[in-house]
């Protein structure tokens, strides 16, 4: 494992990893405002949560500072208390409408 | 320099707000358990004691004030401020919580564990001075709100309100977070202060796109929690959506920490580069006014139209960051308080008249509430007229000094725009007034029962409040103004 952790430190450019960070934000975004299902929605969220994840662990080694390994397990714990409220309120949509189609869930006025 | 990682009593004064709020929630829902069923109304004088013990720590922590746990908080006059503001509007809410509990059957610890642990958290967003911190603090408020939006889970406005808040609170928290990483990751600090002094440091060799494109995504973030145009839309829905008092609460509190973010950003960090935000903040700050208002004409539902109303006002405080002056930050400080009193009465009233599963929350339901309860109605026509921000009511000095300091930052079009739109929220703030006190009452409405002692304190306190504010804003501002170049 340490030979792989060097090659990847050495042979791959710190901006990948940030590029590839920024693509999954978007995707995540764009999923978010596109995607009708609650339960796909609230992926789409997440993706974006561990978008945040990879660059602050790219960060983290571009830095030589190890806060932004802390950093990403706070996003973790947050996103683990995020996922209980959000999966229960989900739950509560579900047993009341019997669906998970976003637009269906529209009875306030717009 | 050996770091001690066990706090000092000094560290635990200037966090004990935070403490006892946490412990007291915790409490309420184990003692909830263990409770005979008809002393619940105990909670909620347990809460309410727990917020009041809560301001009183805050102000014993703002008499030994500085920083704690390795300058990861910071107790100062604006902490302070913010801490009290949202502890008070926390009681406010509790008294007209009580009642409507009762007579919604739903009374139980956890909704108010739920107020104490977001008050905990908007504390905590007061007083944080790291970035990390605020994001826990911001967490922590707005994941308890997204339940109390849904409380009453068998009603179907309940639900749609809870999952359209959570959905579109996490997103916004996302965002936040990315431009925390961004930042970050240009500075190698989270630090506020020490980022402010890398930012004016020109030898320091900070990217300045990337930290463009950090404020860019913290700004998305925090234009969300203040329901700041365009990232407003979740707010009507919500508030129509949720509890009454609920409402009452997302309106204020969570918007008041989020706005002390807000300043706490823009006027630590963010000031050396200022010209680049004020473009962006003028346009978002007259597009909130516009939006809101102008939505808010339209309105037929009370509680969407206090909503939109909210937006509005949401704006006059972004126009007093634009000033990006100590000035405005101490005038958005005053409106948040006198925001606060005013909206909060509001919508207890509204509380109250909406009846059992808040079925009559019509304007039309409101027509000749001046013979069916003339107190009610004479009370909300005050909190109007001060939403309208008519002269001796908190409402005028807030927007009074806001524009001020607007003129002051040579801000003369948005201060202009900024009075033509309080202009127009006179038409839909005074035509409830109208409806309430020329209309006839419409058939069918069952007869108003006497407002629950909660209410009626509730009402009395905010409606003192915005008179006395109103008569003397120097209590207030006094301090604000004292407070707001500590942020520098």
């Amino acid at each position: 494992m340490a030979d792989l952790t060097q090659v990847l430190a050495a042979e791959v450019p710190l901006s990948w990893y940030l590029i590839l960070s920024v693509i999954l934000f978007v995707i995540g975004a764009a999923g978010f405002l596109i995607r009708r299902n609650i339960i796909t929605v609230f992926m789409c969220i997440e993706l974006m949560l561990n978008a945040v994840n990879l660059s602050f662990i790219a960060f983290s080694h571009m830095l030589k500072n190890v806060d932004g390994h802390i950093y990403s397990f706070f996003v973790m714990v947050v996103a683990a208390a995020e996922a209980a409220v959000g999966l229960a309120i989900i739950l509560t949509v579900f047993k009341n409408r019997a669906t998970l189609e976003i637009d269906e869930v529209s009875s306030l006025k717009l | 320099m050996p770091v001690s990682f066990i706090p000092t009593p000094q560290e635990l004064l200037r966090f004990s707000p935070e403490i006892l709020l946490s412990v007291v929630a915790t409490a309420l829902m184990l003692a909830e358990a263990v409770m005979k069923p008809g002393s619940r109304t105990k909670l909620a004088a347990t809460a309410f004691a727990a917020l009041a013990a809560a301001i009183a720590l805050s102000a014993a922590a703002a008499a030994d004030s500085g920083p704690a746990f390795s300058n990861l908080l910071v107790v100062d006059g604006f902490s302070t401020f913010f801490r009290i503001l949202v502890c008070a509007a926390g009681m406010l809410v509790v008294l007209i919580s009580s009642n409507y509990l009762k007579r919604e059957g739903h009374e139980s610890g956890e909704y108010y564990a739920l107020v104490l642990f977001s008050i905990a958290g908007q504390c905590l967003m007061a007083s944080a001075n790291e970035l990390i911190m605020l994001f826990i603090g911001l967490e922590c408020s707005s994941i308890a709100t997204y339940v109390l939006a849904g409380y009453l889970r068998d009603d179907r406005r309940n639900n749609e309100a809870a999952l359209k808040y959570f959905l579109l609170g996490s997103f916004a928290a996302a965002f936040f977070l990315y431009g925390i990483s961004w930042l970050w990751g240009a500075a190698g600090t989270t630090y506020l202060t020490e980022i402010r002094r890398l930012l004016l440091d020109p030898s320091a060799g900070i990217n300045a796109t990337v930290v463009s494109a950090a404020a860019a995504l913290l700004l998305v973030g925090l234009a969300f929690k203040v329901s700041a145009a365009p990232f407003q839309m979740w707010a009507p829905d919500v508030y129509q959506g949720a509890p009454a008092p609920v409402a009452a609460f997302l309106s204020v509190g969570p918007k008041a920490a989020a706005f002390a973010m807000f300043l706490r950003i823009l006027m630590t960090v963010f000031a050396p580069v200022g010209a680049k935000w004020e473009p962006v903040l003028w346009t978002v700050a007259l597009a909130t006014m516009i939006i809101g208002n102008f939505a808010a004409l339209w309105q037929t539902n009370v509680k969407r139209l206090l909503a939109y109303s909210s937006i509005a006002h949401a704006g006059y405080v972004t126009v007093a960051l634009t000033a990006m002056s100590d000035a405005g930050a101490a005038a958005a400080m005053f409106y948040l308080a006198a925001y606060a009193l005013m909206n909060i009465g509001a919508f207890a009233v509204v509380t109250h008249v909406a009846g059992q599963g808040e079925r009559h929350v019509e304007l039309a339901d409101l027509a000749g509430l001046s013979r069916r309860s003339p107190a009610m109605a004479a009370i909300l026509s005050v909190f109007l007229l001060s939403l309208t921000g008519v002269p001796l009511t908190a409402g005028f000095f807030g927007k009074f000094y806001i524009f001020k300091a607007a003129l002051d930052a040579d801000l003369v079009w948005l201060a202009v725009l900024g009075l033509l739109n309080s202009a127009v929220a006179a038409y839909y703030y005074l035509r409830i007034i109208v409806v309430m006190y020329m209309h006839e009452p419409s058939q069918g409405l069952p007869e108003l029962p006497a407002a629950a002692p909660g209410i009626r304190w509730a009402l009395a306190a905010s409606a003192a409040g915005t008179f006395v504010l109103g008569v003397a804003p120097s209590l207030v501002l006094d301090y604000a103004v004292a407070s707001a170049p500590l942020l520098r």
